[in-house]
């Protein structure tokens, strides 16, 4: 089946089993694989990415479903050597360690930021509760999301 | 010149992870690869008495089907820890088979192999795979393998354990202490079975190169060097000169990814059958019903004080679940790693320990972070705190009166347990205080006082811990039973033009070796930090390693490289005596070069570099180059200490806990980088918090596992907590040439029994003292429901 | 992880994707933003052998204020309801249990059609929709329905829905007083016990999820109404409470006393 989507800026267009998870196709067709597959249950978060925006799932998304839409991974979130705030406060903040849930927590960083630029530390929490981290306790990950929002200021 | 040691240099390995460049083993793409999905067991307990593989052979896509009549039933994976039975009997070691043979014995239990062009054709054939099993009774509780007529889990022996262990003062001295003394606490609870979980699944690539007859592993392993060995000496008899194991970067550990698998020996052995790369990366379904868990144990203790608090005497009896087979360290993490730490702070003079290890039908339990220490700071914190309470004093208190008192290692001697170990250096009452001071202790009293008038119930826990990490001296645990060293290995290289890379066989998970391990290099050779690479991982870069668990990485790994620093600085020196013309003696190194004593004639580290590899002019019969490599076997363990103190709130409704505050002043000894030391602080703080309230692992009666997803097994997330409150002591380890003692583990120790004092101390009131973990909202509710009635 | 083969049809209109389900039957499943189905089939718990997708069909997504009734497009996601001026102005109590669902990544691709056609008997809506006594508008082979949310629900993962029929939107009465109360299953954040309490004067309406295998009103709450929360007495009355490890009939059955309490008094 014909899916054509961009992706990071880029179009794109495959043919792919229905099957094919959105999270898979970015991984193994694109090669884009700092999205990453923590769980088989859509709670862990790792897998997150920006479909037309907003933060979703991609293991919990058909690439058939992804078909027309614009897609942002963690690649695309810099720009060239430049890192996108959120990236800068997560590595000023220690807001990571093994890295693995990392793309997913940056990426709805993103779409925490974008609904609500001035976050409380609850809020924060909150937006982070569909994304796991066990190196971290958060206690770091909610530091670089509340400085990421005075660096996008 | 800036100085790096004890600053919170910002990681350098972060911008690859947060570009999503980071190189995890499933993120590799190999030529030809293909896909490998097991069949597993659906049974804790069964016969197998057919497998018909034909239909799944013959399915789209598929390269081939194994079970263990095809080979891999003749290999197992080994365990590397021998604990033997008290009267001497050798410790009972069934065969743990790549795949299951005529039994399974536990569920997701390996039975078939299928090998497919792509992961969702392996996963289709895999379900073509028809297997007959005859079910049988299965026994999950370790103490429940133990009683007359439990099913066995293996049938060559008559009853279901591994070995028993004790260690401590002869028993019979203890129970005597214990009847003289003026008040005995009891406690009988079971340190519930954790599944690591982390985050990234295990995964591996398998590749065997015809033409050289060389087979190379992608692994995401903690210890790269110890799988090879491992792999190659027990499991499949292999030469080890022509296996690579590779394992760039692992998503989290904590444990899990020690061990030799099963599923990683038998893609070495399926690539060179196939003549294709081959990969396995588990789901998370996958990694619940096989990666290897941790706790599980069943303990029952007694602990004796005197009039004054003060403890006399304890005594503790444990059934600690083995699992189906003996996991890689599994022996050691209830014995070794447990019962040494028995004396905790305190001066208790008699302590005794005795441990049954049955095995089980379940997955195989082993290390999980803190591994055997957080089960015994747990069981020890939880008789302190309940004992405070029956006697009617302050728990602050009760541990301020039995503290060793301090020592240094130095000046003073170590302090000589009464479990084997002998304690480094410690001084204990000072994290309590500091800690007590930033909670505002006395305040908080009052304050919950207050808020018990208006119902609501407010409590407070401490924990004060010690643990013992550095793993570790090679004779001491060679004579406990380890069938390998515990040393490391650091290599530096410096180059030509004076960069340095530098090969450490620890490996690193998320723990920031590449900058840590480059601020004390960089600080000891006096060169900027650009100047230093860490590399870490691969077989073929690094010449030998046990890689990293038990909080070992600084203090062992860390100290084999400064032991080549210290070779290439005296060799550094001759070159540099020899170019200032001058006496090696007159020499000195301090800022990146070499100078005469009270001159101003120098010789940068540089301009020494280069005339080792360009040695035209150069001392004679030297050997050209600038390049040592260092085995560095720790003198002791190191012991790591602090306090943690939880504040918690219980919703008198429901039963539901919110943890309002927890404070952690840790002293880990020297510190290299606070921002790190914070974190890794931060991490175990918040994993032990999960297992006193949230995480367990229940198998039902038959073995089935109810809690295997995230559907079921409840891990903290971000609104589960607080920022975690952290502050330190130093006392530096006094062997080793760092200071360091180690991080990793200490706050998953420190907290569960934190947060579970807290919360006994929030109902205490209401005659609640005991909870069984983890603390839901309906054990909490129940146990307030219990004693209301 | 990956679900086992299937066809998957993009559908461009109602009368296509009910055309399509009238053929395939039991083979077929619809899928919207696909966060209850997906889950399952990778497990290989579902396996459909034809996907429809009513994603792209217009006219599903909308929120509009039809003849006094607030009006949820069956594809409206939670997130869309959520921070809906008119849902949230008019019926509040379902932008917080919107809320409440998932997290900030489900509730930007779960839509409500599915998670009612769904019938997670731990789902949030059905306790909200039955409070609310909100109508399932659905379309099928024989036409259009308009289904009460009492008639809606007839057991666990089942409803009233035909093999053909189609959750087109939700129709919502004006709510001035309600609010949804939940308890959250600490691993999967469903509810253990949802409740919905709906307000109007002396009288109210309470839905419950999580307590039985199926979401219900709690008449005997309602009937007993006295203006205080002691009407909670009777939030299980003549219920079959369900069991887990995270929450035993005992504790459920209390859980949902304090939860019905809470919602009457707030």
């Amino acid at each position: 089946m014909r899916v054509t989507l961009t992706v990071n800026g880029k179009p794109y267009s495959d043919d792919l089993e229905p099957r094919t998870l959105l999270a898979h196709y970015l991984r193994d067709t694109l090669n884009l694989t700092g999205t990453h597959v923590g769980c088989d249950t859509s709670n862990c978060g790792a897998c997150t990415i920006l479909m037309d925006g907003k933060a979703v799932k991609s293991c919990t998304i058909l690439a058939v479903q992804a078909d027309g839409s614009e897609i942002t991974t963690i690649e695309g979130m810099a720009n060239g050597g430049e890192l996108h705030p959120i990236q800068q406060a997560f590595k000023e903040n220690h807001g990571l360690q093994c890295g693995f849930c990392t793309p997913g927590m940056v990426m709805t960083a993103a779409d925490i930021l974008q609904n609500n630029p001035n976050p409380t530390e609850q809020e924060v929490r909150h937006g982070l509760e569909g994304n796991f981290c066990r190196c971290t306790g958060y206690h770091n990950i909610v530091k670089s999301v509340l400085h990421a929002s005075e660096l996008i200021k | 010149m800036e100085t790096y040691i004890g600053k919170p240099i910002k990681r350098r390995e972060d911008n690859r992870f947060l570009t999503g460049k980071g190189r995890y083993t499933d993120d590799i793409k190999l030529p030809g690869m293909c896909h490998a999905a097991f069949v597993r067991s659906p049974y804790a307990h069964a016969k197998i008495l057919r497998i018909n593989t034909e239909a799944a052979r013959n399915a789209e896509g598929v390269v081939t089907v194994f079970t263990a009549a095809d080979g891999p039933g003749d290999f197992g994976v080994p365990c590397g820890w021998q604990v033997n039975f008290k009267n001497g009997d050798t410790m009972r070691e069934p065969q743990h088979p790549l795949l299951a043979k005529d039994k399974v014995r536990h569920l997701g239990e390996p039975v078939a192999v299928v090998i497919a062009a792509t992961m969702a054709l392996a996963r289709d054939a895999a379900e073509l795979v028809e297997v007959d099993y005859e079910e049988l009774p299965a026994v999950t509780n370790p103490q429940e393998a133990m009683a007359a007529g439990a099913p066995l889990v293996h049938d060559a022996w008559e009853d279901n354990a591994a070995f028993d262990w004790c260690i401590g003062n002869d028993r019979a001295e203890v129970e005597a202490a214990l009847k003289d003394a003026y008040h005995v606490t009891e406690l009988e609870f079971v340190n519930q079975r954790l599944a690591p979980n982390a985050i990234e699944p295990r995964s591996y690539i398998a590749d065997y190169d015809v033409n050289a007859d060389k087979w190379t592993l992608y692994s995401s392993t903690q210890n790269p060097h110890l799988i090879r060995l491992l792999l190659c000496a027990f499991a499949l008899g292999i030469p080890e000169h022509k296996v690579r194991v590779v394992s760039y970067d692992v998503g989290g550990g904590f444990g899990s990814k020690i061990y030799h698998y099963t599923e990683e020996a038998l893609l070495i052995w399926a690539t060179k059958e196939i003549g294709r790369p081959v990969k396995w990366t588990a789901d998370r379904s996958e990694a619940f019903l096989t990666d290897a868990h941790g706790r599980d144990h069943v303990v029952k203790s007694k602990m004796g004080f005197d009039k004054d608090g003060k403890i006399v005497a304890h005594l503790t009896d444990e059934y600690c679940a083995m699992g189906a087979y003996l996991s890689t360290f599994a022996p050691a993490i209830p014995t070794y790693l447990h019962g040494t730490l028995f004396q905790g702070l305190y001066t208790t003079p008699l302590i005794h320990l005795n441990v049954v290890a049955p095995f089980t039908h379940t997955v195989p339990v082993d290390a999980y972070r803190g591994a055997g220490r957080p089960e015994a700071t747990y069981l020890i914190e939880r008789l302190v705190s309940k004992a405070a309470k029956e006697m009617g004093i302050d728990p602050a208190e009760i541990r301020f009166k039995n503290f060793i008192p301090a020592f240094d290692g130095v000046k003073q001697p170590g302090y000589q347990t009464q479990v084997a170990l002998q304690y480094d250096s410690g001084n204990y009452a000072p994290t309590l205080e500091k800690a007590l001071e930033i909670v505002d202790y006395k305040g908080f009293r009052q304050e919950q006082a207050e808020a018990r008038k208006q119902g609501k119930l407010l409590g407070i826990g401490i924990s004060t811990w010690i643990e013992g990490c550095g793993i570790a001296p090679s004779a001491v645990v060679g004579a406990l039973g380890a069938r390998a060293g515990l040393y490391e290995v650091g290599h530096v290289r410096v180059q030509p033009t004076g960069k340095v890379t530098v090969f450490t066989g620890t490996h690193s998970h998320g723990q920031g070796h590449e900058t840590v391990f480059a601020q004390f290099v960089a600080d000891r050779l006096g060169i900027p930090i650009e100047d230093v690479d860490i590399a870490h991982g691969d077989t073929n870069e690094v010449a030998f390693g046990m890689g990293t668990y038990g909080s070992r990485s600084l203090a062992v790994g860390g100290s084999a490289i400064v032991k080549s620093i210290d070779k290439v600085l005296e060799k550094g020196a001759k070159i540099a005596a020899h170019k200032l013309e001058a006496a090696v003696e007159d020499i000195e190194y301090a800022q990146g070069k070499w100078t005469v004593k009270g001159t101003d004639k120098s010789i940068s580290f540089g301009d020494v570099s280069l005339t080792a590899y360009v040695p035209h002019d150069y001392p004679e019969g030297l050997e050209p180059g600038l390049d040592f490599s260092s085995f560095y076997d720790p003198a002791n363990f190191t012991f790591p200490f602090g306090t943690h103190i939880a504040i918690v709130e219980v919703n008198a409704d429901t039963g539901k806990v919110t943890l309002k505050r927890f404070v952690a002043v840790d002293d880990v000894g020297n510190v290299m980088n606070p921002m790190i030391v914070d974190g890794q602080i931060h991490g175990g703080v918040v994993q032990g918090i999960g297992q006193a309230l949230l995480e367990e692992v229940v198998y039902d009666d038959h073995g089935q596992m109810l809690t295997g997803s995230y559907m079921d097994y409840a891990m903290p997330r971000a609104d589960d907590l607080p920022f975690i409150e952290t502050d330190r002591t130093v006392t530096p380890c006094p062997h080793n040439p760092l200071g360091a003692k180690g991080a990793g583990e200490a706050g998953t120790i420190g907290a569960t029994p934190a947060v579970v004092n807290a919360v006994v101390d929030a109902l205490h009131h209401l005659g609640v003292d005991d909870i069984q973990m983890p603390l839901t909202p309906q054990r909490v509710w129940a146990a307030m429901q219990n004693v209301q009635r | 992880m990956i679900p086992a083969k299937f066809d998957y049809i993009k559908a461009t209109s109602l009368d296509q994707a009910i055309e399509l389900l009238a053929k395939h039957g039991f083979d077929a499943k619809v899928v919207a933003g696909g966060h209850s189905l997906i889950p399952a089939m990778k497990l290989r718990l579902n396996r459909p052998a034809v996907l429809i997708d009513i994603k792209g069909i217009e006219g599903l997504d909308g929120i509009t204020e039809e003849g006094g009734h607030i009006v949820v497009g069956a594809n409206c996601t939670h997130n869309q309801i959520a921070s809906s001026e008119l849902v949230n102005q008019h019926v509040g109590i379902l932008a917080t249990t919107a809320r409440t669902i998932g997290d900030v990544q489900v509730r930007n691709k779960g839509t409500i059609g599915g998670s009612l056609a769904h019938a997670d008997p731990a789902a949030d809506y059905p306790a909200t929709v039955l409070a609310c006594e909100a109508i399932i508008e659905v379309l099928g082979s024989n036409g259009q329905r308009s289904i009460p949310a009492v008639d809606f629900f007839t057991g666990m993962f089942t409803t009233a829905l035909e093999d053909d029929e189609i959750i087109t939107a939700v129709r919502f009465p004006k709510v001035a007083d309600g609010n949804y109360q939940k308890f959250y299953q600490s691993a999967s954040r469903f509810a253990v016990v949802g409740v919905a309490t709906v307000k109007n004067g002396s009288s109210v309406k309470v839905g419950i999820t999580g307590v039985s295998d199926s979401p219900y009103r709690a008449t005997a709450v309602e009937q007993a109404y006295d203006g205080t929360g002691s009407a909670a007495e009777h939030a299980v009355d003549g219920v079959d409470v369900m069991s887990d490890h995270f929450a035993n009939a005992e504790y459920r059955a209390h859980l949902a006393k304090v939860m019905v309490k809470k919602g009457l008094e707030g």
